[in-house]
């Protein structure tokens, strides 16, 4: 019998469950569904996956150490990858799509839109952590290098946030909730250190 | 063992036997998990299927929604016209939710019938009209205006109704009035977005008198030749082509005439963002993003803004002399 832990069902029930919005994204974009403005629909559900993701594989060290599962750390690369996916998506649609890739104007975004820059640092900063997300990296980084790097996971996540308030018209609940819950989870990051350093 | 009733290991051996009962547990467990992640991610970031609520358009020009019109203006001339469905789905309507596809979803809790719309303020008898009497007033006519959203995109759309001057000379407003104001309806009941504190309900916005006299001002009382729907400001509702569609005062309730500088709902929610005038000016920036380029709702690539959304020639003099950036 295997063992019991190994849960042959978990790495691929995640990974199709992480494509689902996307499926449902093209087959909406195909029928003609997608609302009337399908390009604003489609980036700004990318954009939402993109933030729900980075949040999911932050919430993971704190789940193990809530319940003492194992299997949230075993997700937390596919669900951080999930995030750069969505990520790049989100930014392409915006450039080939939103724009047409005028690339002037692109940039003249970036520079002169606050919310553009910080939504544009923040996809900047997942480009080094997609990269070294392999065991090849983190051997070749040494384990506290490459844990100190992809700290950079939660200020990405704050300019998600942050990008996500700076865009809304007027009705900030929504983003205001993805930051709570951000802040929550830096929270017990931020405990279990302060309490690490008080036993040491 | 070759005689004899046959045990289960005969059937199906042990291991295999265990083997198929874990794979079965472990299909359940990977469509559970898959599903339950992919629902939830859709329902939070608003994939999960809407049925679509637009009205059918079906029976167009017949049947006791539709309305005589006895003139036709196209006012954009060689664009085509965005779709019923287009017109009727994505719509800005606060009071009915903050997505572009709640008021389609909501407004089926607006009673149209009976209106009354309170004339008030400097005018030579204040009262309270009744929407279909005010109806009666005037011939309706089609005008096609092109509609440009200040979150950059546009349509153009058939609207139905009369010219708002008609309806100002009607009311014969006293030569002090300076500006005009027009208040949506208020009711929570009705209107359940009101019950969230996005705005500050009312929601209110004005004209200078003579931005409300120019011809192209226009009270919007159908489209498509079809009575308004509830998602587009039944029973009555304000059109000013050459400013952003915010300007639009959808439900109107109220129309009072006052010396002053009416305050107006966007404005004071962020009067960085949003100015009184509200001008389609592709030179003059949302704080947020840019104006110079638009999607035609329906189109994959943007046009060029156009200054006064294409009614410069008609507009531009009402604002000779001033300074287009300052008064935003």
């Amino acid at each position: 019998m295997p063992a019991r832990s190994s849960l042959p069902w978990l790495k691929p029930a995640i990974f199709t469950g992480a494509l689902i919005p996307l499926a449902a994204i093209l087959i909406q974009a195909w029928r003609g569904t997608l609302s009337a403005n399908p390009i604003a629909e489609a980036l700004n559900r990318l954009g939402l996956l993109a933030l729900t993701f980075l949040i999911l594989s932050l919430a993971m060290a704190p789940l193990r150490g809530i319940f003492g599962w194992s299997w949230p750390i075993r997700v937390r690369r596919m669900l951080g990858l999930f995030a750069f996916f969505y990520a790049l998506l989100h930014l392409t649609t915006y450039v080939a799509l939103d724009q047409g890739f005028a690339f002037k104007a692109v940039l003249q975004d970036v520079l002169k839109r606050r919310f553009i820059f910080v939504g544009f640092a923040a996809f900047v900063l997942l480009v080094p952590l997609a990269i070294t997300s392999t065991n090849a990296m983190v051997r070749r980084l040494g384990f506290r290098a490459w844990q100190r790097l992809h700290r950079l996971a939660y200020v990405a996540t704050i300019l998600g946030v942050i990008h996500f308030i700076w865009r809304v018209k007027k009705d900030v609940t929504e983003p205001a909730i993805y930051g709570a819950v951000v802040v929550t989870l830096l929270g017990f990051r931020v405990a279990r250190a302060l309490k690490r350093r008080a036993t040491r | 063992m070759k005689s004899g009733t046959p045990i289960h290991s005969d059937v199906t051996p042990e291991p295999l036997y265990k083997s198929r009962r874990e794979f079965v547990k472990n299909a359940l467990l990977f469509t559970g998990v898959a599903a339950g992640l992919g629902a939830g991610l859709l329902k939070l970031t608003g994939g999960a299927s809407r049925r679509s609520t637009a009205p059918s358009r079906s029976g167009m020009g017949a049947g006791p929604d539709s309305l005589a019109v006895t003139r036709r203006e196209n006012s954009a001339p060689g664009e085509s016209m965005s779709t019923f469905e287009q017109i009727t789905t994505y719509n800005n309507f606060y009071e009915f939710g903050t997505g572009k596809a709640d008021p389609a979803q909501n407004a089926h809790t607006l009673r149209p019938r009976p209106w009354t719309v309170a004339i008030e303020g400097l005018v030579r008898e204040p009262r309270a009209l009744d929407f279909d009497q005010i109806l009666q007033w005037f011939p309706l006519e089609e005008r096609i205006y092109r509609m440009r959203c200040v979150e950059a995109w546009s349509m153009v759309i058939p609207w139905v109704g009369f010219p708002l001057a008609e309806l100002i000379r009607r009311l014969d407003p006293a030569p002090s009035a300076k500006f005009v104001a027009f208040t949506t309806l208020l009711d929570p009941e009705q209107m359940p977005g009101q019950r969230s504190s996005v705005l500050d309900w009312p929601y209110v916005e004005g004209l200078r008198m003579d931005e409300a006299m120019h011809p192209l001002a226009f009270i919007a009382v159908g489209l498509y030749g079809k009575v308004l729907p509830n998602q587009n400001g039944a029973p009555l509702r304000l059109v000013v082509p050459w400013k952003y569609g915010f300007k639009g005062c959808k439900s109107i309730v109220s129309i009072r005439f006052t010396e002053e500088q009416p305050e107006t709902a966007w404005n004071r929610a962020a009067p960085d963002e949003y100015g009184f005038y509200a001008n389609v000016n592709p030179e003059v920036d949302h704080p947020r993003w840019s104006q110079v380029t638009e999607r035609r709702i329906g189109e994959l690539s943007r046009r060029k803004t156009l200054p006064f959304n294409g009614y410069a020639a008609e507009v531009a003099h009402l604002y000779s002399g001033m300074d287009l950036r300052k008064f935003f």
